[in-house]
């Protein structure tokens, strides 16, 4: 990989240091980071899927909150670019001691890193590091406000699977209210001229979604008619102590995906998506997410290929 | 000693003064107010251009002392206070431990005395260790020498309790301070709720965790006939609420804070620690609300809620960092830039929120410029264009979102009881 590629056809060059979210990012940026996906995508499926584009650098991987799926992705992005990984989770940290998560972060750039990929629970702790530190920080997830490499993984799954995003309605089902996947898929998903459609109990809707150019429905048939993809969100079972829906069986009844409902009411080819880790019988049933809607493993092959992309190009800058 | 300011537009609400007067001071009083004072041997304070007004009250401010000296001392606190032209400030409870016996209250009284500027009025805490379980010996209080009672930054949930604080407080004629708050609806909220608090994944706090309790203390206050005055209102709905109370002539009061009627929660989306205060920073309709409020006096008085806390807290993630920010040196010309400069009110309209109203809410003898008053005196630069610089920050801690922010009107002077506390914008050291 040289620097060339760094540049969409359009002309249009990386600048950016960090990925703290979608929101800010523009149209072009997005287009750019699934094209440059595109390009890992196919390195993936070669004999030897690993380019030496990251040489030299290291990337650390700080997880504050438990995670399997993107912390390994991020890992394997790292590793097929040739970089050299290390992953902390908060289990064997010093935060237990009592470390600040400034104190932290620059003990760990102290030691001349690169790239710092952070998981925390507290929104704006990614943005909050990238004021403390001069590596630069990729947002893998932080509190109910940004997912931005999982949002991008989805757009990038359905771009794949449609060859298309602009005019496709894509509808999101679940708890809207905490989910930083949510937020990151409308952002992109807006930005890049699709549809959306949020739809969820009215307990687990933020107030002021409407603003984000989305429509709001509480009845899951209106979210599935249509639909050209539907996002399924997973239903946190540690948010349960508190009240917002009267139990997993009437929320499976109201909001779960089956095969059944999607049969009646969703368009033949339409495609489903979920983050992970699933809640079989709960947002979606066994033979949905198995079944021939399911792109959910796509999604985590995909997830690698556009980490590999947001690396590479944020590499670029220093 | 004597002082004699001259030439400055005094300005004394009290007593509808607002022309161009000189003020001699002599033995800690004011002696008189009238044009072209001629005394020999007076210390000079040309104040040609300047505004002459009593020394501001600040009904709400968190000293830190004792528990947190860290953060703030009784004297650190009133250096801040001087600078930002306030002689007397009301010292919140929420201390460690928690001013809620007569001891305590003597202490405050007994620090401000020793360090002889600005004067200290302690708020007692309604209830034990403001704890909102138990009533706290408001007669003892009140025999101390305090003047109001509050739970500050714990409203009290329950409403029964708070029905029979109020009663005991208006038997003892203590004003009740009341921090309006339904932690039910607020618990583990961060931010105003709305657009911003969804984008930015923040966890919200209602305006309705607010304004329900506005309406539960007016209402019981009006059972109990007590005092009571609303702290730091940041809602429209709050400040209808208390508009259409003062119309059915219930005693009610309320104060807003300079940095509810400069800010919106859309500039959380920084995430600055310095940001997250308790009420939240709301939206652009409630701002214009307090605006509309204070406009028509249904907003009485303008505090601080200058709440010091340390650069290591708030260097936090947003939801770990402490809430709060100081604001006694910048509320001037905050609240300046956004009422006077925002056409809502002229320059009397605004010192009188600083002043007689809250001396008069208070029941106290300051807040004039009478004849034979305590000379608490402040001169201001209204034209006087700063840069609110950290390191010039006096207060012992520096979180404010307002750094390197360009103000416009200063406190240039300040006499307190007398004595020549700030000149030239310098604290005048013993």
């Amino acid at each position: 990989m040289n620097r060339q590629k760094k540049k969409s056809t359009n002309g249009f060059r990386w600048e950016r240091k960090h990925l703290l979210g979608i929101a800010e990012l523009s149209t072009e940026e997005l287009a750019l980071l699934l094209d440059q996906a595109e390009n890992f995508r196919e390195v993936m499926d070669r004999p030897i899927p690993k380019v030496p584009a990251l040489r030299g650098k290291t990337i650390v991987n700080l997880f504050c909150e438990p995670s399997t799926r993107t912390r390994t992705s991020f890992e394997l992005a790292a590793k097929r670019l040739s970089a050299d990984t290390l992953s902390i989770a908060t289990s064997s940290s010093s935060f237990i001691k009592g470390e600040s998560l400034k104190d932290t972060a620059r003990n760990i750039e102290a030691m001349q890193i690169d790239m710092l990929i952070i998981r925390h629970s507290t929104p704006g702790a990614p943005k909050f590091l990238s004021e403390c530190i001069k590596a630069s920080v990729v947002n893998a997830g932080d509190g109910s406000h940004e997912h931005p490499t999982q949002a991008l993984l989805d757009v990038f799954t359905i771009r794949r699977k449609l060859k298309k995003i602009v005019g496709l309605n894509v509808s999101i089902v679940g708890d809207i209210a905490h989910s930083r996947v949510a937020k990151s898929n409308i952002f992109a998903l807006k930005k890049l001229g699709a549809e959306v459609t949020v739809c969820g109990p009215k307990t687990m809707m933020p107030s002021g979604i409407e603003s984000l150019g989305v429509k709001v429905t509480y009845d899951l048939k209106e979210a599935l008619k249509g639909a050209d993809a539907v996002n399924v969100l997973r239903i946190q079972a540690e948010r349960q102590n508190q009240t917002f829906f009267p139990g997993i069986r009437e929320y499976a009844r109201m909001f779960g995906i089956t095969k059944e409902k999607l049969n009646k009411y969703a368009k033949k080819e339409i495609l489903l998506l979920h983050p992970g880790p699933i809640n079989r019988g709960v947002e979606l049933s066994q033979d949905a997410a198995d079944g021939e809607f399911s792109v959910i493993l796509d999604q985590v092959t995909n997830g690698v290929a556009v980490r590999m992309a947001v690396l590479f190009l944020l590499s670029g800058i220093k | 000693m004597k002082i004699l300011i001259k030439n400055g537009k005094v300005i004394d609400p009290a007593q509808k003064i607002f022309k161009q007067m000189d003020i001699l001071v002599d033995n800690g009083k004011i002696e008189k107010v009238e044009k072209n004072i001629s005394a020999r041997s007076v210390e000079i304070i040309d104040a040609e251009g300047k505004l002459v007004t009593p020394g501001f009250i600040d009904m709400h401010t968190h000293l830190r002392e004792p528990g947190d000296e860290n953060k703030e001392t009784v004297e650190s606190g009133l250096r801040a206070a001087i600078k930002g032209g306030f002689t007397t400030v009301c010292a919140m409870p929420n201390t460690k431990p928690a001013c809620d016996n007569a001891q305590q209250a003597r202490y405050l009284f007994e620090r401000a005395r020793e360090i002889g500027t600005a004067s200290v009025l302690p708020i007692g805490a309604m209830t034990k260790d403001r704890k909102g379980k138990e009533m706290s010996e408001m007669g003892d209080l009140k025999d101390a020498g305090v003047l109001a009672v509050s739970d500050d930054g714990d409203s009290v949930q329950d409403a029964l309790l708070m029905r029979r604080v109020l009663e005991y407080a208006s038997m003892l004629d203590l004003l009740a301070i009341s921090h309006c708050e339904d932690k039910s609806l607020s618990e583990g909220g961060v931010m105003n709720e709305g657009k911003w608090s969804t984008v930015l994944g923040l966890l919200p706090i209602p305006g309705a965790s607010e304004s329900i309790i506005v309406d539960r203390d007016i209402r019981l206050s009006e059972i109990a006939g007590a005092r009571i005055h609303i702290a730091h209102v940041s809602t429209r709905e709050s400040v209808e609420i208390i508009r259409r109370a003062k119309k059915k002539g219930i005693h009610v009061t309320c104060e807003a804070t300079p940095h509810h009627m400069t800010l919106t929660d859309e500039s959380l989306g920084s995430y600055d620690t310095n940001l997250k205060v308790n009420p939240p920073l709301r939206s652009d309709d409630d701002v214009a609300a307090i605006k509309k409020g204070l406009k028509d006096g249904t907003i009485d008085v303008i505090a601080t809620d200058h709440a010091p806390h340390l650069i290591s807290e708030k260097e936090k993630e947003f939801d770990y960092a402490p809430f709060g920010m100081i604001g006694l040196e910048t509320a001037l010309a905050l609240a300046a830039e956004a009422l006077v400069e925002g056409g809502h009110l002229d320059w009397p309209g605004l010192i009188e929120k600083l002043t007689s109203n809250p001396a008069g809410i208070l029941k106290i003898s300051s807040g004039t410029l009478a004849p034979g008053s305590v000379a608490d005196i402040t001169v201001i630069d209204p034209e006087k264009e700063w840069v609110y610089e950290e390191n010039k920050i006096v207060s012992l801690s520096r979180n404010s979102p307002f750094k390197m922010r360009k103000m416009k009107a200063m406190v240039t002077d300040v006499i307190a009881g007398g004595k020549i506390v700030l000149r030239d914008g310098e604290l005048v050291e013993k």
